[in-house]
């Protein structure tokens, strides 16, 4: 039942964390709060329409005042109301939030499937034409703004070969073309992560020894450098899901999937600050649940992680 | 003659520095790379002399959508806009943002995460939650977020990048420091009598920098991609201006028709990404040659 404390404890460290980013933000945002309102409501509105408008906002009081409450009603799950068009934030993240774990899963999953057996493959078999071609592509990926990437795909594919539907969310096809943008970026990465940590398992001592006794070149990848290869991509992937859900945002936008991406873009555009900082608090709640997560496997993998320490 | 000079001296009387510079200029595709970025960068220096900033924005209605051709290297947008004049423009103000974010957070990741290291405990513990909670949100989304507050323009989008970078090279800085505080050589030089300033500046700088400077050239590509990301979603650099992230989004309607509206930005990044990226993986490899695979 270590594991049941330790993610406890984990959990509740996300508390402090959580405070003290909706805070820093609080903080910035206090230097630029007082021309919010005349921005929202435009140029041609009234002195009183501005003080109105900045009461509804809880603008007139202090910042600790404001935060405080804020805070408390974060307790009760309350989130407060956009800024622009009333809503409550937390009803229109329970939409959208599915379609961007389903993309960011999606993308995850085709990175690490892909990507981990083309990184392993390309180290066990060093300086070969899949070593070369893999690490190729992999710094091609790398270097590719994705959301060129994706802008051109979108083109190729669903306007000028009609393979793939433009935009949307309404069908599973409709994640395809942006699953594979999404992970691009991360296979690129995992592919020279796995390379790199499995390379550096295969030159270790028992491997050699391994060898010595007369394992097989099968049997020593598969009982004694596998395993101690994927700590590292593990730790990777955890590093990564937190990139994807962060790129999602810019995938949304060019497949117009109604997402959390899309929905913080809007957002800052317009200094919608409930809406971007729900989304933050979710964002880092779901960020720590992965690194959870993944810091558990590690310990499953490794049994020399000990997770009551 | 620089050839048989040096072969006279012994290997073990070179510098590190030296042994690192000499492994840097043998790795091929890091020259390859540096002569990349040179390009690149000169060319982005010289925009004046090469076209003029009047180029930039001056429309010329009766050569729309014209093909790359002599006039046009690039050929032109929708209004007739040089795209060559933009995409030099716009490159200078991707390189130099992105030099400006890795700049500031390499200063001051480099003393939260230094004083962090050096001094230990309380300090360290304090300096440490903040890094974590500028750790706890993604990067691009914490920048986000900040340029929610911050407002859109160069200077604050730069700040916003920059913050969120932070964080990293605190831990980087302060990872080395931890290792390096404990090293005899460290030890030998107190018992010497050093001061605290010249074990920092003689033993820690040079022995840790290596890791740092390989990560920030390998962040530094990723910024520019992040500036152009940012360009490209509205955040950040407004539309006359160009960038070349700017310049892809308002393009965006007319790269079916006019493919080299997307591909001549696009291939533009991507080279300089990857110049980036070869320098940084090729600094990885001579600094610490035990990596290279």
């Amino acid at each position: 039942m270590t594991w049941v404390k330790y993610a406890l404890k984990r959990l509740l460290m996300l508390i402090p964390v959580i405070v003290c980013v909706t805070f820093f933000l609080y903080l910035i945002l206090s230097f630029s709060s007082g021309s919010l309102a005349r921005q929202l409501l435009g140029d041609d509105a009234t002195e009183e329409q501005i003080a109105a408008k900045e009461a509804e906002m809880g603008l007139d009081q202090p910042l600790m005042v404001r935060y405080g409450k804020y805070m408390l009603g974060v307790l009760k799950l309350d989130f407060g109301k956009s800024w622009v068009n009333g809503e409550d934030v937390l009803a229109r993240f329970e939409n959208r939030l599915p379609n961007t774990l389903k993309l960011s899963t999606l993308a995850m999953l085709f990175a690490i499937g892909i990507g981990v057996p083309l990184g392993i493959g390309s180290a066990i078999k060093q300086y070969s034409l899949l070593d070369y071609g893999s690490m190729f592509v992999a710094m091609l990926l790398f270097s590719m703004p994705s959301f060129w990437l994706g802008t051109m795909c979108q083109i190729l594919f669903c306007l000028v070969l009609h393979w793939l539907p433009v935009s949307g969310a309404d069908s599973w096809d409709c994640f395809i073309l942006p699953m594979l943008i999404l992970g691009a970026n991360t296979m690129a990465t995992m592919i020279r992560m796995s390379r790199t940590s499995m390379l550096d398992v295969i030159r270790q001592d028992y491997i050699r020894t391994a060898k010595a006794k007369g394992a097989s070149a099968k049997q020593v990848i598969a009982h004694h450098a596998m395993r101690n290869s994927l700590i590292p991509i593990i730790t990777q992937v955890g590093v990564s899901f937190a990139g994807t859900i962060a790129g999602a945002v810019v995938t949304e936008n060019i497949f117009a999937i109604p997402g959390v991406g899309t929905l913080l873009i809007n957002a800052v555009k317009s200094h919608d600050v409930p809406v971007v900082l729900g989304t933050v608090i979710f964002v880092a709640i779901i960020v720590g649940v992965i690194n959870l997560i993944v810091d558990l496997f590690c310990a499953v993998i490794d049994p020399r992680i000990d997770l009551a320490a | 003659m620089a050839k048989t000079k040096r072969r006279k001296k012994p290997l073990s009387e070179y510098s590190t520095g030296e042994l690192v510079l000499f492994r840097f200029r043998k790795n091929k595709l890091a020259m390859f790379g540096v002569f990349l970025l040179l390009f690149v960068a000169l060319a982005v220096a010289a925009a004046p002399i090469l076209s003029s900033y009047a180029a930039v924005s001056k429309m010329h209605m009766s050569d729309r959508f014209q093909a790359p051709n002599a006039t046009y290297i690039f050929g032109t947008d929708e209004f007739g806009r040089d795209l060559f004049a933009r995409i030099l423009y716009g490159g200078r103000i991707s390189l130099l943002c992105s030099f400006a974010i890795i700049a500031i957070a390499f200063v001051v990741g480099a003393l939260i995460g230094g004083a962090a290291g050096f001094f230990g405990g309380k300090v360290d513990t304090v300096l440490m939650r903040i890094v974590d909670m500028l750790m706890a949100v993604p990067s691009t989304m914490l920048a986000m977020a900040i340029i929610t507050a911050l407002g859109n323009g160069v200077w604050k989008l730069v700040m916003a990048l920059a913050i969120a970078q932070i964080a990293r090279f605190a831990r980087i800085v302060r990872s080395s420091v931890l290792t390096l505080r404990n090293v005899e050589y460290v030890e030998a030089a107190k018992c010497y009598g050093c001061s605290s300033l010249r074990i920092i500046l003689k033993h820690i700088i040079p022995n840790g920098i290596g890791p740092i400077i390989v990560s920030a050239t390998l962040c530094l590509g990723q910024t520019i991609l992040s500036i152009s990301s940012m360009g490209y979603l509205g955040l950040g650099v407004a539309s006359p201006t160009p960038e070349w992230g700017t310049i892809i989004s308002e393009n965006k309607i007319n790269i079916q028709a006019y493919p080299y509206l997307g591909l001549i930005p696009g291939i533009c990044i991507c080279l300089t990404v990857m110049a980036v990226n070869f320098i940084g993986d090729g600094l990885r490899d001579a600094f610490d040659p035990r990596t290279k695979n």
